[in-house]
């Protein structure tokens, strides 16, 4: 088994001063080159724990390394996002008043990187998901499906090794849906990206190398 | 697209903010170049009226206002005996009204002094001046607004006058001025044997010192300073260019509230997205940087709109026929360059508190912002 990319042990996560518990002692173990889905209902937790894997919000207790850093650290977290996470959220969150191409530089812009190299690996990966015809338009003028498209090409660009991926279907149409966990998943296959999914859609969790179930702030079990 | 590019398609993105803010730094600019340009042409006039073919200005010590200076008759002839002078030209100031015009200065001045002889005589000549008894005379910008030619009669304050001539100087003060000789001037005023300063040419530069000692020996009542020393320290000028600075930076005050506002909106309008920018792996710095940048970008395109508007407002008004000449602005590159530089820190200063919270936006919670 390849080494794991993700450790956790016992982490914990409460809001409104630690009135509302939304992880509870939470350990996992993810692997480079799996596709992991965080399966559970609205409200379980699942987000959050994507949110501390990637640094978005820091844990209250507990150890979390990823890909060998430690997102309580600021550089570790800078780190993380500019070149080892890629993020995909239910909400594309992308610029909608800035072309499908410019919010695709927009991670190679953080990371200072030439706009030749990032030209040509934006029309790659656009190829490769689909939205190369769509470089030029404005978020606002395509369909969901493309924006959620563009949003997993944007998560790629600066060649993440872990892709997080938050409800990446919940937004979209069944059929869409289908399709963008399909390219999620030729993703994993194709360019060994490791992904951990949160869905509260059992039918894409089942179809994940792991499901963990994720009930009330805690992991349950894998099936 | 590189980061500047994102600046300003940010501003482009934002355009009617960003307009708002480049108006507000732009009326700025506007307002200082007008103010400080206007208030140093009107220093430079005066200076020029102190300073013809002179190097020292002679007047009376502690008083808030040459109009009330008196150096005597007698203390003129001393001074022209001193032997580093070579030219001691008296001056007599005061003020007068006529027609529907209530302030006029008048110059009270002898018939050989220099300004009368570098001056563009339209009617009459300098070797005329004074020996019309009943004679004024007009600048030339002061006989259009009295309606005024050549033998008219005019009535100034309260004296009934022919004119006997008429000349165009470069000095807008002048020009809108009327002249007499100095004795009928001083009689007019009821001054007899006084004037107002005494402009002094050494015979030679490096005599200044012990000219400054002889009048101060001679004369404690009197002050004699060089031009430049006078410009400096006189209190007229000081209170003009402070209250012209003050001005302007009220006006850079406001430009720049308009910029922290401008960008305080931006932010805000722009949690989700600069949250964005952060999961995407922009730093804190750049972020910031994001801000900063767009100000600046604002200030930049605010310079080129103050200045436009200001050198617009000053040629409007330099040939305003209402300001009878009395506006010549001058544009020093010192002033210039504090002009751009006091725009870009007001923006940058606007700046802080927008771009210090958007560096201090997270991820986490800002994505669930709606």
């Amino acid at each position: 088994m390849n080494p794991p990319l993700v450790v956790a042990r016992d982490l914990t996560k409460a809001y409104d001063r630690g009135r509302v518990r939304v992880l509870d002692g939470v350990s996992l173990e993810i692997h480079a080159g799996e596709m992991v889905a965080l399966w559970g209902a609205s409200g379980s937790g699942k987000s959050t724990l994507l949110h501390l894997i990637g640094g978005l919000d820091l844990a209250d207790a507990g150890e979390l390394s990823v890909c060998g850093l430690d997102p309580r650290r600021e550089d570790h977290r800078q780190d993380l996002r500019r070149h080892h996470l890629g993020f995909v959220f239910q909400l594309h969150n992308l610029i909608a008043d800035l072309t499908v191409e410019e919010n695709l530089r927009i991670p190679a812009l953080a990371d200072n990187r030439p706009p030749a190299e990032t030209t040509a690996r934006l029309r790659e990966l656009a190829e490769a998901v689909g939205i190369a015809h769509r470089l030029d338009h404005r978020i606002q003028d395509i369909s969901g499906g493309e924006r959620q498209r563009t949003a997993i090409c944007r998560a790629l660009m600066n060649a993440p090794r872990l892709l997080l991926a938050d409800e990446p279907t919940g937004a979209l149409d069944e059929t869409t849906g289908d399709t963008v966990f399909a390219l999620l998943r030729t993703l994993v296959r194709e360019r060994g990206v490791t992904i951990v999914l949160a869905t509260h859609e059992r039918r894409f969790a089942e179809q994940c190398d792991r499901m963990l179930r994720v009930r009330q702030g805690r992991i349950e079990a894998g099936e | 697209m590189r980061f500047l590019a994102l600046v300003f398609i940010n501003l482009r993105r934002h355009r009617l903010r960003a307009l708002i803010g480049v108006a507000g730094i732009g009326f700025g600019v506007a307002a200082m170049l007008t103010i400080l340009s206007i208030v140093n042409g009107a220093i430079g006039m005066f200076e020029r009226i102190l300073a013809v073919d002179s190097q020292y200005l002679v007047f009376e010590k502690n008083v808030s206002d040459l109009f009330f200076s008196s150096v005597t008759d007698e203390q003129v002839a001393a001074l022209r005996k001193l032997p580093q002078v070579a030219l001691a030209q008296p001056l007599l100031f005061g003020l007068v009204s006529s027609g529907d015009r209530p302030i006029i200065t008048c110059f009270g001045l002898e018939a050989d002094n220099t300004r009368l002889a570098k001056a563009r005589w339209i009617a009459g000549s300098q070797a005329d001046f004074g020996k019309n008894p009943e004679g004024i005379w007009l600048g030339s910008r002061a006989a259009e607004f009295l309606n005024a030619k050549p033998g008219d009669r005019i009535t100034v304050g309260n004296g009934d006058f022919v004119v006997a001539g008429i000349f165009a100087t470069e000095n807008g003060f002048e020009d809108g001025g009327v002249f007499l000789p100095l004795k009928t001037a001083q009689e007019f005023f009821e001054r007899e044997g006084i004037s107002s300063v005494v402009a002094i040419k050494l015979r030679h530069d490096s005599e200044g010192e012990a000219f400054k000692a002889a009048v101060a020996a001679a004369h404690p009542k009197l002050l004699a300073l060089e031009n430049r020393e006078f410009n400096q320290g006189y209190t007229q000028f000081r209170i003009l260019h402070l209250t012209a600075w003050a001005v302007g930076l009220c006006a850079f005050l406001l430009g720049g509230l308009g910029v922290a506002n401008t960008m305080l909106l931006s932010v805000f309008g722009r949690i989700r997205e600069i949250a964005v920018l952060r999961v995407c792996g922009f730093s804190q710095g750049q972020v910031a940087a994001l801000i900063f940048g767009e100000a600046v970008a604002i200030a930049a395109l605010g310079v080129a709109l103050g200045l436009t508007l200001g050198y617009g407002a000053l040629f409007a008004l330099e040939h305003a026929p209402q300001f009878q000449g009395y506006v010549q602005a001058v544009v020093k590159p010192v002033m210039f360059v504090g002009i751009i530089v006091t725009a870009l820190v007001t923006a940058v200063a606007g700046a802080i508190y927008p771009a210090r919270f958007a560096a201090r936006i997270q991820p986490a919670e800002a994505l669930r912002y709606e």
